[in-house]
């Protein structure tokens, strides 16, 4: 009786711990995700968006009837497909040679190496890819160097080169920070069956195929499933950094659109249909990879 | 074992590291690149000959940053951003990850809470509402705009309660019996035991900080106002590439000057490559923690 007293008194200190957050979190999170209900309205900035008048869903007729937003789902759904297949193919190929690898300070090195650009913004990354692919950079030069008579190619108003520097420099970012949980996964291998292995003689490809990759399996599948939580995200701040109204065509994905019809064409209330819809499918999205990831990774979020 | 290595064996681990090496080199490139044109003479970088040394080394364009004051307001800016960002995200996380590493026994609105955090972490709003939201508050163009619509982090609150719930309880029940109240234990108990993932979420609020752009950009009225990586969004990204004839883009480049923006993107990277030793000893078990449990 009195410990449950006390549980009670100390319950309210919790409560105020957890106040500040959680208003926080009302004020700009909940506030707005319920704001979304001008995808709803005729925005009238004088009245805000819970005092215009309510539009039914004509913004989001208009939506399902413009080819533009038939196209950007197609390139919102192929980007990210193509990203999550590069990048775990390639992140899982870097962790299998690091695992190879016995020579401690070597493979400390190139793990140090590759992880840095991880950590460097888009905004600074496309600087450099500008420069680097532009008609005067590094690219270009060598291959002005290698043959003479090709003239420079414009990489980033081209559509085929844009999507090819747009995965190739992803890939580049990511591969080795999204190597970690491959490497993690690899180390806890029980050694013991690599020990084995060497006795019957086996070779190390045949400890690739029957321990290592089966070892795994489980680890890569997981991460598979987690993926499809962001595959209407596509990498927003990559593209919206690298592109211009040249590539719109195959690069614009739903969250570069809403920025654009936003900010810069002042269509809010469309800009917010496009991004409830978004939104709502995303959301689906992860209900669903959590499903798949808990019935077929064993694995629990929370 | 690995003493008497076979020729395949040899052959084998030529290629790998010779692979692992081709990685790292391609890895730093890009790099190395933007580097060597910042320290370049000014017209060997316009007719791109500089590959990952500099020619014709100069540092005026360094001295030339000092004395611009647009990139040194915008420094300030995120500078200051970090320093609030920092301290105001360090104070809630802890905060709300005490209660919320509670059993639902001991705190029975647990599961309420844990709903409202994952919800919002999962399902967040969308740009335009977010904008109005900002606006109607009267942040617009004030710092609080960039620091406060992202203070409490969802994925940190969870990497912290995951970590406290591995405390032993037997501590905790030690001080409360000596009188201690909660908040005293979580100070005195929990935050000197934390320090390892305390470290490891400062690092992400600060990199996370130093390098948001997109906010500042939307939500600063000003140039003044932009914090550096909206600045070098301007200066970068802005130009105008509709024109697709060769020779108008050599004029412009010609026009812009090509070391300075380098360097102003190389000063730009500077603190992340300064914590980034630091985090690479933190940041893996983070990782981990948050992404993998139980």
């Amino acid at each position: 009786m009195k410990s449950n007293r006390v549980r009670n008194k100390e319950g309210i200190h919790y409560h105020f711990m957890l106040l500040p957050s959680i208003v926080l979190l009302a004020i700009f999170s909940i506030y707005p995700t319920l704001g979304s209900i001008m995808a709803f309205k005729y925005f009238d900035p004088v009245k805000g968006i819970w005092g215009s008048p309510w539009a039914g869903l004509d913004h989001f007729k208009m939506l399902f009837q413009i080819p533009e937003f038939k196209q950007i789902t197609i390139n919102t759904v192929t980007i990210s497909l193509v990203k999550i297949v590069l990048n775990v193919s390639c992140a899982l190929a870097f962790a299998l040679l690091l695992h190879e690898i016995k020579l401690r300070w070597f493979k400390r090195s190139v793990q140090t190496i590759v992880y840095l650009p991880f950590f460097l913004s888009w905004v600074i990354l496309a600087g450099i890819f500008k420069d680097f692919f532009s008609i005067d950079g590094l690219v270009n030069g060598l291959v002005h160097r290698i043959s003479s008579s090709h003239g420079p190619t414009m990489f980033f108003n081209s559509d085929t080169w844009f999507m090819i520097i747009v995965y190739v420099t992803d890939v580049w970012k990511g591969f080795g920070f999204n190597a970690i949980v491959f490497l993690a996964a690899l180390t806890s291998i029980n050694p013991n069956l690599y020990e084995a292995a060497d006795v019957d003689g086996a070779s190390r490809w045949a400890k690739l195929v029957n321990i290592t990759l089966p070892s795994i399996k489980g680890t890569v599948v997981l991460i598979l499933i987690l993926s499809l939580q962001g595959i209407l995200s596509g990498g927003f701040d990559q593209i919206f950094n690298l592109y211009n109204p040249l590539v719109y065509q195959v690069a614009d994905i739903y969250d570069t659109y809403i920025y654009r019809m936003g900010f810069q064409s002042n269509q809010y209330e469309f800009a917010t249909a496009v991004g409830l819809f978004r939104s709502a499918v995303a959301f689906i999205f992860i209900l669903v990879s959590q499903w798949l990831a808990e019935k077929y990774g064993e694995y629990k979020v929370f | 074992m690995g003493i008497r290595l076979t020729k395949s064996d040899i052959i084998t681990n030529t290629i790998i590291y010779s692979i692992l090496t081709m990685l790292a080199v391609i890895t730093l490139v890009p790099l190395l690149n933007i580097l060597a044109i910042s320290l370049s003479d000014s017209a060997k970088a316009t007719a791109g000959l500089v590959t990952v040394y500099p020619l014709g080394l100069s540092w005026s364009t360094y001295t030339t940053i000092f004395k611009d004051h647009a990139i040194l307001t915008a420094a300030g800016v995120s500078c200051e951003r970090v320093v609030l960002a920092l301290v105001i995200n360090m104070v809630l996380v802890v905060l709300a990850s005490y209660p919320l590493s509670k059993s639902n026994k001991t705190f029975r609105f647990r599961g309420v809470y844990m709903w409202i955090i994952i919800g919002t972490m999962l399902f967040g709003p969308s740009i335009v509402p977010m904008f109005f939201t900002v606006k109607d508050l009267h942040m617009l163009g004030t710092i609080w705009a960039l620091v406060i619509p992202g203070a409490v982090g969802q994925f940190n609150i969870i990497l912290m309660m995951n970590y406290f719930r591995n405390i032993p309880s037997e501590l905790e029940e030690s001080a409360s019996i000596d009188g201690a109240g909660p908040w005293r234990r979580l100070l005195q108990i929990y935050v000197p035991l934390s320090l390892p993932i305390m470290a490891t979420i400062a690092l992400f609020v600060v990199v996370g900080n130093w390098n948001a752009y997109f906010d500042g950009l939307i939500y600063s009225m000003d140039p003044k106002d932009f914090p550096l990586q909206t600045y070098i969004q301007q200066l970068v990204v802005n130009y105008d590439t509709t024109i697709r004839d060769v020779e108008q883009v050599r004029s412009l480049l010609a026009v812009s000057n090509r070391s300075l923006t380098a360097a102003k993107l190389v000063i730009t990277m500077i603190p992340i490559l300064l914590v980034y030793p630091f985090m690479q000893k933190y940041f893996i078990t983070g990782i981990m923690l948050g992404s993998v449990k139980e």
